[in-house]
């Protein structure tokens, strides 16, 4: 192996080098899925695998996610590690019987005997342009779902480290890379032992001290650009990253929240009954005395993902996420 | 050149070759349902395996009426009986190895007891004291499945596992006729011809999915012909004729283990039965048709063979019903036990370690136990 210094990397490079150490360390981690072996997956991802490690390693699988999910299941009871990519956020539907009704609790109904260490790639969410049916932000389904874990990077170096720990971890992980920061450039050094992420642990992105915004996946690069947008205003906004829904990090959050005391949830998926409510609600019933102002949301409207001419319109962006915080009761200080 | 010039330079021609991938007619299941009791078959049938056989049918039998019994007694939460289709149940798992696995739904629990799972523990999830009251590795036998044909596909990946393992391990996966409509029914049988995985299907065609009947499932001529459109074969048996399920499923075992792919079985066979306890069979269906069925029965087919060739007389008969007594004497009085249920398994294992939110909502639960019990002691 090469020694890579610090060097501008793509996090679609960081996650294709995650699978790439990954199968090389453990013989037992298989890649499979829909266009993910000669072609490399729409998203080039998985490029370079199936040539390094051969077909039956990283398989081109017949283009149907039940299917997918379910066989994965089965090569996980026998053993093996399976990484699964479904090729976009809608596309994994046909897939939600298998991960509901077997993936999610597989574990809990044998007793623990029958463990599936599966990892289930999901690029998700909006920004890319793409037509019908290619934008939707699902995190909220599979939230809703005890058993699974649900983490998402937002920067290059998370890719890797959040992704080699999807992989290692012994329980089921839907892990959902955010479409539109696959050509987000950063510096990272893939060679750093330290990159592999610990699941469940948020991350302070920005610090500050006049509220907090919590966001994940996609919306942390909107909201860091936010925060500096706010200084004109006046404002020293924290960012916090989750990185992780399921295991959520209550104590990263509160302990932000009480700092600054005043919240606003930042998220591309729609409000009712989105992560934003659970976060809201979390936030409340543990930091209500620190609070000066209710916990707001910022999401994408309740509608079906719109044609991609009319995205921006949807996607929370920095005005709106600056409206919310312009919202959180700043008058009472003065 | 313009586009006007190149289409004047355009001469058709005939596209690529085409021809079929797979001769469709070595695939196609016979016209008939195969049959070995009865007929000059039988001669060949090895008498130690049809004794086997026919010792495991009555104690399945009896495994069925007494399970059915424990829900009348409220022992058991419901019970799917397979009650007219012991010789698939049985003979599916006689077919296998040791070393093999085997995928049942939820009306196999015979199966899975005849593999040599606990009784009482196959029950379990039934019972209703937890989901897969036994360890899967242990027999090699997936979770009892309730969501129709959705274990078909973990029957294809663990075989398909096995075999880039390079372990000669078959999978074999029951489902109903009804199941055969499920999408992953499809997926499934699809990805293992693919795959060429080392898996057999078998169908138990019982005639009904709860109420509704094959005509309304399907308009294939059999569920047997479905094989063709993936491209394996497809094999119609008389599924309750013991002996031909055995032989027919052991041959496409045996197929699959020398890396011939996959098999779709369909056994024609009858849900004496209601669906379950909590069914009524009387609203779809005739007392006639049951009766017709109850001429063709699994145990008496296989006794009428044996004592025909002199191969069971008075005596082995009464030994197999005193095996099925046993059995059932035992099911019965440790069925009769309160199972032991500890509210604090509900955390246990829902992820390796618990998270934090877990860890309170079980914190909170103890607090609810502890004040349930300082109550009851007051």
């Amino acid at each position: 192996m090469t020694t890579v210094a610090l060097k501008p990397a793509t996090m679609a490079q960081a996650l294709t080098r995650a699978l790439r150490d990954a199968m090389a360390d453990d013989p037992s981690v298989h890649v499979m899925g829909e266009d993910v072996g000669t072609l490399g997956g729409v998203f080039r991802v998985t490029d370079g695998l199936a040539k390094e490690f051969g077909e039956d390693r990283c398989t081109d699988t017949p283009l149907a996610e039940a299917g997918i999910l379910g066989t994965a299941v089965g090569m996980a009871m026998y053993g093996l590690r399976p990484v699964v990519e479904m090729q976009f956020d809608a596309f994994a539907y046909p897939a939600f019987e298998q991960l509901i009704s077997h993936v999610a609790r597989m574990r809990n109904r044998t007793r623990g005997t029958m463990p599936l260490p599966i990892t289930i790639r999901v690029p998700y969410g909006g920004g890319i342009g793409g037509v019908e049916h290619h934008s939707d932000s699902s995190e909220a389904y599979y939230m809703a779902t005890p058993g699974l874990h649900v983490v998402t990077p937002a920067t290059v170096a998370d890719a890797y480290g959040l992704l080699r720990a999807s992989i290692a971890s012994d329980d089921p992980v839907v892990f959902l890379e955010p479409k539109r920061l696959y050509w987000s450039k950063d510096s990272w050094n893939p060679e750093d032992p330290q990159s592999v992420e610990p699941i469940g642990r948020a991350v302070v992105r920005r610090s500050g001290r006049s509220a907090t915004l919590i966001t994940y996946g996609p919306s942390v690069p909107v909201c860091l650009e936010a925060a500096e947008a706010a200084r004109e205003e006046g404002w020293d906004l924290e960012v916090v990253d989750l990185r992780s829904l399921v295991p959520f990090d209550d104590e990263t959050v509160c302990a932000s929240v009480r700092r600054t005391g005043r919240a606003v949830v930042v998220h591309e998926s729609g409000g009712f009954g989105g992560p934003g409510g659970e976060i809201a609600a979390r936030v409340t019933e543990r930091c209500f005395h620190h609070l000066e102002a209710p916990v707001l949301r910022v999401a994408g409207f309740d509608i079906p993902y719109p044609p991609p001419m009319l995205e921006r319109h949807h996607l929370p962006g920095v005005d709106r996420i600056l409206d919310a915080v312009g919202r959180l009761q700043w008058e009472a200080e003065s | 050149m313009t586009v006007m010039e190149q289409r004047g330079a355009y001469r058709p021609s005939p596209p690529p070759a085409w021809q079929p991938r797979t001769d469709p007619a070595p695939l196609l299941p016979d016209a008939e349902p195969y049959r070995v009791l009865g007929t000059e078959a039988a001669a060949k049938a090895d008498p130690g395996l049809l004794r086997r056989l026919y010792a495991e049918l009555v104690r399945g039998r009896r495994y069925n009426t007494q399970a059915t019994a424990l829900t009348k007694q409220g022992r058991l939460a419901v019970y799917p009986s397979s009650t007219g289709q012991e010789a698939c149940e049985v003979a599916a798992a006689l077919a296998l190895e040791e070393r093999d696995w085997l995928f049942p739904s939820y009306r196999d629990t015979l199966a899975a007891v005849a593999r040599g799972v606990d009784p009482v523990q196959a029950l379990t999830l039934l019972r209703g004291d937890w989901h897969t009251g036994y360890d899967p590795r242990e027999h090699r036998v997936a979770p009892l499945c309730t969501p129709l044909a959705t274990q078909l596909p973990h029957a294809v990946g663990l075989a398909h596992a096995a075999r880039l393992k390079g372990d000669d391990v078959v999978a074999l996966a029951l489902v109903g006729d009804g199941g055969t409509s499920e999408g992953d029914f499809h997926e499934a049988l699809n990805f293992a011809a693919v795959w060429q995985a080392p898996v057999v299907f078998l169908v138990q065609n019982n005639g009904f999915a709860i109420s509704v009947p094959l005509a309304k499932q399907t308009a294939a001529p059999s569920l047997a012909h479905k094989a063709v459109g993936y491209g394996m074969p497809g094999r119609l048996v008389d599924g309750n004729d013991a002996a031909a399920v055995h032989e027919v499923l052991t041959d496409a075992v045996r197929h699959a283990r020398a890396g011939g792919g996959p098999t779709l079985i369909e056994a024609i066979t009858y849900r004496i039965d209601a669906h379950t306890n909590a069914d009524d069979a009387t609203r779809y269906r005739g007392d006639s048709e049951v009766e017709t069925w109850r001429g063709h029965d699994p145990i008496a087919l296989l006794e009428h063979e044996l004592t025909e060739r002199g191969l069971l007389d008075e005596a082995g008969k009464q030994a197999a019903m005193d095996a099925a007594e046993a059995m059932a004497a035992d099911l019965r009085e440790r069925m009769n036990q309160d199972p032991r249920l500890d509210p604090r398994d509900l955390f246990a294992q829902v992820y390796a370690e618990p998270t934090q939110q877990l860890r309170e909502q079980q914190a909170q639960l103890q607090a609810e136990l502890d004040a349930e019990s300082e109550g009851s002691h007051r």
